[in-house]
């Protein structure tokens, strides 16, 4: 952030950035030098920040009517969505917004993996990243538990009963989470105080993020460092600006085609129904977002050992800088890996659908594949990769494959040279 | 204490550079500060754990004259459902004619049901804490739809990824028909 001396022109202006440089930062966001061969994979970083303000201002607005208690919770969401004001629209807009912001976490985490945006020197990007992806998770699932439905409640059961698992203190850990010898009230009052507070953990998580990015600079579709700024780069305002706005507003599209035609396609009917601790559901499935790890719990036949897989499914994605061997950071130059990518995205996409069946038969069969192939992924294929694959020769600069093609090799360095 | 002044005399021969007497000033501030921050979050932790109101509602008492041979009734206790289940003398023998090495978690049922008629136990699957349903799964006993766990008519865990048999609780019977749960 100090690659660049700004002086603004009033006198005013100048007097006050002397003193807090706000003035400066405006300007280092406007002209941030950005890749010019940013493809629309690059503009979900812009959708995420949205998603991100749209849960914080609706969450805020239901918090106004919402009262987190076992007896009134349940009636209390009812009568938001029949009392309030516009307030099944503001439910339905924090309730799918979940949804969508898990869409399009995904899509990002996915672009990061396919251009190898994790890769020297942006691992501290990506780790920040997988951090505000946790909370994003423990966020869903304590707000999930709010409207404290039948799914609310023994969703909440099965989650805080992961840790029981822990050997010794595991039940300790468990009564403590939920104040009581079941999910109650006091776990109630404790998960909204939690839903309450992640948001603005992950929204500082975020400026950490953001900042983290603008030390390096964005990655790009061809994977080369570039100079900045040079002929490679163009300003963030009004280029990209004007590209994330194009494309958060196809992604409203999406969105608002959710809200008003379909709110509760994501969500289980059974929620509906309030909490009842005689009874659990003859089928309980978490929310679309976390099937893939719940496919992955419940392919191991153990309960520590399911709950430990689970876990590192996750958290192996933290490793992935140090994981993959390769110095070329983008899938366009790296035939072999560029097909296990898209395995590995179906074999994720696999997890999800038999997260949702039944843990039986043929689909416990199918999660115990694709859980292990998961595994694999990381831990055999990706490091073996680097240094098994025959990569394509890079291109000088971002501008060659536009002006000159790719196929022109005199200007290309060979892989050597950039490992 | 000595061996720690012993161990700083050492320490003083050892290092070129002497220990001044800040360093252990310094040491010390530390080491207080430390005591000092855990005696603070501890009762920010601690109220977490369950209250006196909750710990209150220990115990619950059940009529059980009206419960048929074979039938189960399930009553909540600590927010928890337990399940008091009449057992069939054909249940009885089932229970009682598995042999131990068959049992992952074994248990003998005349260790779990003091009266062989009745089997008093928490209605909670040991995996992840789904109430499984009555009279299902492979075993004659209770299934648990969450994971596929199966439990035999003593609730003792058969198949699946719960770890344990279902557990009881501490119980008395008060007269004929009375259960003192807790």
């Amino acid at each position: 952030m100090s690659d660049h001396n700004y002086t603004p022109k009033s006198k005013f202006g100048k007097w006050f950035n002397d003193r807090l440089p706000l003035l400066s930062l405006a300007n280092h966001l406007t002209d941030y030098p950005t890749p010019k061969n940013l493809n629309y994979w690059w503009t979900f970083g812009g959708i995420l920040t949205f998603c991100l303000i749209t849960q914080i201002v609706t969450g805020l607005t239901l918090a106004m009517h919402y009262i987190a208690h076992a007896d009134m919770a349940f009636d209390s969401v009812e009568h938001i969505m029949r009392d309030v004001n516009y307030g099944w629209l503001i439910r339905y807009i924090h309730s799918n917004g979940a949804s969508m912001f898990f869409l399009a976490v995904y899509i990002h985490i996915f672009r990061s993996l396919f251009y190898g945006s994790y890769k020297a020197p942006r691992e501290i990007i990506w780790i920040l990243g997988i951090i505000i992806y946790l909370l994003m998770m423990a966020a869903a699932f304590m707000g999930y538990v709010l409207p404290w439905g039948q799914m609310s409640f023994w969703g909440a059961t099965v989650i805080t009963n992961l840790f029981s698992a822990i050997p010794l203190v595991g039940e300790g850990i468990v009564t403590w989470l939920w104040g009581g010898y079941s999910v109650d009230n006091p776990t109630l009052t404790r998960f909204f105080t939690l839903h309450y507070l992640i948001p603005f953990l992950i929204l500082g998580l975020v400026v950490l993020h953001i900042w983290a990015l603008h030390v390096p600079g964005n990655n790009n579709p061809v994977g080369i460092d570039i100079k900045k700024p040079s002929k490679d780069t163009v300003p963030f305002h009004p280029y990209i600006v004007i590209k994330d706005t194009f494309a958060l507003l196809m992604f409203m599209i999406i969105f608002a085609f959710f809200v008003f035609y379909s709110p509760n396609v994501l969500g289980h009917a059974d929620n509906y129904i309030e909490a009842n601790p005689m009874v659990t559901p003859a089928h309980i499935v978490p929310e679309w977002y976390l099937l893939p790890f719940y496919a992955i719990l419940r392919s191991v036949p153990d309960k520590l050992l399911g709950v430990i897989a689970m876990l590192s499914a996750i958290l192996i994605l933290a490793a992935l800088p140090w994981l993959d061997t390769s110095k070329i950071r983008s899938a366009v130059f790296r035939p072999l890996y560029r097909q296990f990518y898209w395995i590995l995205v179906l074999d994720v996409l696999v997890l999800g659908y038999v997260g949702a069946m039944p843990a039986e038969g043929l689909y416990l069969l199918i999660a115990r594949v694709a859980t292990a192939y998961y595994f694999a992924h990381f831990l055999i294929i990706l490091p073996l990769l680097g240094f098994k694959e025959k990569t394509l020769p890079l291109p000088f600069s971002i501008s060659d494959p536009v002006l000159g093609g790719s196929a022109n090799l005199s200007m290309a360095k060979s892989d050597k040279k950039e490992g | 204490m000595k061996s720690y002044i012993r161990y700083l005399k050492l320490y003083l021969k050892m290092s070129e550079k002497k220990v001044k007497r800040r360093d252990f000033i310094f040491t010390a501030t530390y080491a207080v500060g430390a005591v000092g921050v855990a005696a603070t979050v501890w009762p920010l932790v601690d109220q977490m754990n369950p209250d006196a109101s909750v710990k209150a509602l220990a115990s619950t008492e059940v009529d059980v004259s009206s419960v048929e041979p074979g039938k189960t009734i399930t009553v909540l206790w600590r927010g928890k459902p337990v399940f008091i289940k009449r057992r069939t003398q054909n249940e009885i023998d089932e229970a009682r004619s598995v042999r131990m090495e068959d049992l992952p978690d074994p248990e003998k049922d005349e260790d779990r049901a003091k009266n062989p008629e009745w089997l008093v136990m928490l209605g909670v699957c040991t995996h992840l804490g789904c109430v499984p349903l009555n009279d299902k799964g492979d075993y004659n006993g209770w299934f648990c739809p969450c994971h596929g766990s199966h439990y035999d008519t003593s609730g003792r865990i058969r198949k699946g990824p719960a770890p344990t048999n279902m557990s009881i609780p501490n119980y008395e019977f008060l007269e004929n028909n009375i259960i003192k749960i807790g």
